[in-house]
């Protein structure tokens, strides 16, 4: 009898429902975690895999010594190497295409390479607007380095303990 | 007020031409606002059921996306209207204005103040029952209008759903006329006058229950939106509208929600009058607040509570949503009459004396 009563008062008393409103009501007040995204930005990671870039030595030469270990690594075959002697005697890439659009940014190129080269900046906010524009060659990517070099090194220097 | 506009206009126009311009004007002041209204509970809806899921709601058109809802507006009237060739297109256009005509005609009933109504008839709630019952027709002829299963289904759903919540919504309003003992609105708001603890809803707490959830299931909202349950029958009734058509179907939704709230504030809030009428410090200090403020307070109240259910509870299943209207709650309205008869009768308590 006593849990008939306790039964209906629960029911027409509708408990449940308020304890159900009393949750929503409190997050009305919480807190909103909507980062409005052109104007805020969640903090990237140094290890954070965007836009590729090819690295040069602090002299300028270029790291790439065309072992296509990247080329070998890559799951989606997006990266295309040609390689030539210079005439210096050094072996180097003549080309270097990543395609973009083939690309699933796992970042195993970056770890496959002996020498730092090819690296996956924090630069993830870019877009193509013709065909073909999506083959970064190795003029584009180098520009990118050069013009990115600062964070690169930094994130590289930062993650530097755990590789 | 209108009498006298329609009198000055007459002076120099024809008799009919100013009775004609005085109604229009009367009806665009009154469909207007709400037609406002109904535009920014849209919005109003994506932010709260936004900030309960703690994220923003929309926040691009405008400053806080304050402009959200022309932007969604232009958005419909700019979309191709598709009509499945298959239905019947007399049907399939009347449908849209079926659902909204109805909602939109209830209003010459409410008084939104002292003397603040289109039509001050004697029978205002049976007026608002019969013509927001229209609404259905709207309803079950865009699903056969459509010749498509889904609409088809979601229409039988809807009229089931709307004719057996009627009868409980009509139940609740009896109790209120009994203890008002008149039909008119504007009388019904008169008999709760002296403050918060002379509206009806204390007497009649569960009536006001009982009404505002009839109130959700005659609107079709959440937790008994079986009519566009998603899941299983896409979007109900008007899976097959697109552009402006749909959106007229939104319209009356919203318009429907918000005349809800309006007939609730009247019959168990009070109506126009403030709370703090007969408090000692809070009435003198609130007595410059003019009587619609107070009303829209308590509506905009009410539609909080329609969005805030909307992010709480989880659908009916519809067999229980059948079971509630006629098995629970109108047994319980009609025991509720019963008890204020009684109690009416003998002069019991505070409020029936």
């Amino acid at each position: 009898m006593i849990g008939f009563i306790k039964h209906q008062v629960k029911t027409f008393g509708l408990i449940e429902l308020f304890k159900g409103l009393a949750v929503t009501g409190k997050y009305f007040f919480k807190k909103k975690i909507t980062v409005r995204y052109p104007e805020e930005k969640t903090p990237l990671s140094p290890r954070f895999r965007g836009h590729h870039a090819l690295r040069r030595y602090a002299n300028g030469e270029e790291r790439c010594i065309a072992c296509k270990l990247c080329e070998a690594v890559c799951p989606a075959n997006a990266i295309t190497i040609e390689a030539e002697e210079r005439e210096d005697g050094s072996r180097r890439t003549t080309r270097y295409d990543i395609d973009m659009f083939k690309c699933i940014y796992c970042g195993f190129c970056e770890e496959a390479c002996p020498v730092d080269a090819v690296v996956e900046t924090r630069v993830f906010e870019y877009e193509f607007h013709q065909r073909g524009e999506n083959i970064m060659t190795k003029d584009k990517l180098l520009a990118f380095g050069d013009k990115h070099e600062a964070q690169i090194a930094a994130d590289r220097a930062a993650d530097a303990k755990y590789r | 007020m209108f009498n006298a506009l329609q009198g000055w206009l007459s002076i120099f126009l024809w008799d009919w031409l100013a009775i004609l311009m005085t109604l229009v004007l009367q009806v665009v002041i009154v469909v207007l606002p709400i037609m406002i209204a109904v535009a920014f509970l849209t919005l109003a809806e994506r932010k709260v059921i936004g900030f309960m899921q703690v994220r923003m709601g929309p926040n691009r058109v405008g400053p806080n996306g304050i402009l959200q809802p022309f932007a969604d507006a232009l958005k419909l009237i700019m979309k191709e209207f598709v009509r499945p060739q298959q239905s019947n297109l007399y049907l399939f256009i009347i449908a849209p204005v079926l659902a909204l005509a109805p909602v939109v005609a209830a209003w010459a009933v409410i008084p939104f103040g002292e003397g603040a109504v289109v039509s001050d008839i004697n029978v205002g709630v049976m007026y608002v029952l019969a013509v927001s019952s229209i609404v259905v027709y709207g309803v079950i002829i865009a699903g056969w209008a459509s010749n498509s299963k889904y609409a088809f289904l979601g229409a039988l759903r809807a009229s089931a759903q709307k004719v057996s919540y009627e009868i409980a919504m009509g139940f609740a309003l009896v109790t209120v006329l009994m203890v008002a003992g008149s039909m008119n609105l504007t009388e019904i708001v008169h008999g709760q006058q002296g403050g918060f603890w002379n509206w009806y809803w204390i007497p009649l707490l569960p009536m006001l229950a009982v009404y505002f959830i009839s109130g959700l299931a005659e609107t079709n909202r959440t937790p008994f939106d079986v009519v566009e349950g998603e899941a299983e029958i896409v979007a109900g009734f008007h899976v097959e509208y697109s552009s402006m058509g749909f959106g007229v179907f939104m319209l009356a939704e919203y318009a429907m929600m918000v005349l809800i709230s309006f007939m609730t504030a009247i019959m168990f809030l009070g109506g126009w009058y403030s709370p703090f009428e007969n408090i000692p410090v809070l009435d003198p200090l609130t007595a410059w607040i003019p009587g619609f403020i107070w009303l829209f307070l308590k509506v905009a109240f009410l539609l909080f509570l329609f969005l805030w259910f909307r992010a709480t509870f989880p659908r009916y299943r519809y067999d229980q949503l059948m079971r509630l209207g006629w098995k629970v709650l109108i047994p319980l309205t009609i025991v509720w009459v019963f008890v204020v008869g009684v109690m009416h009768y003998f002069s019991i308590g505070p409020w029936f004396n």
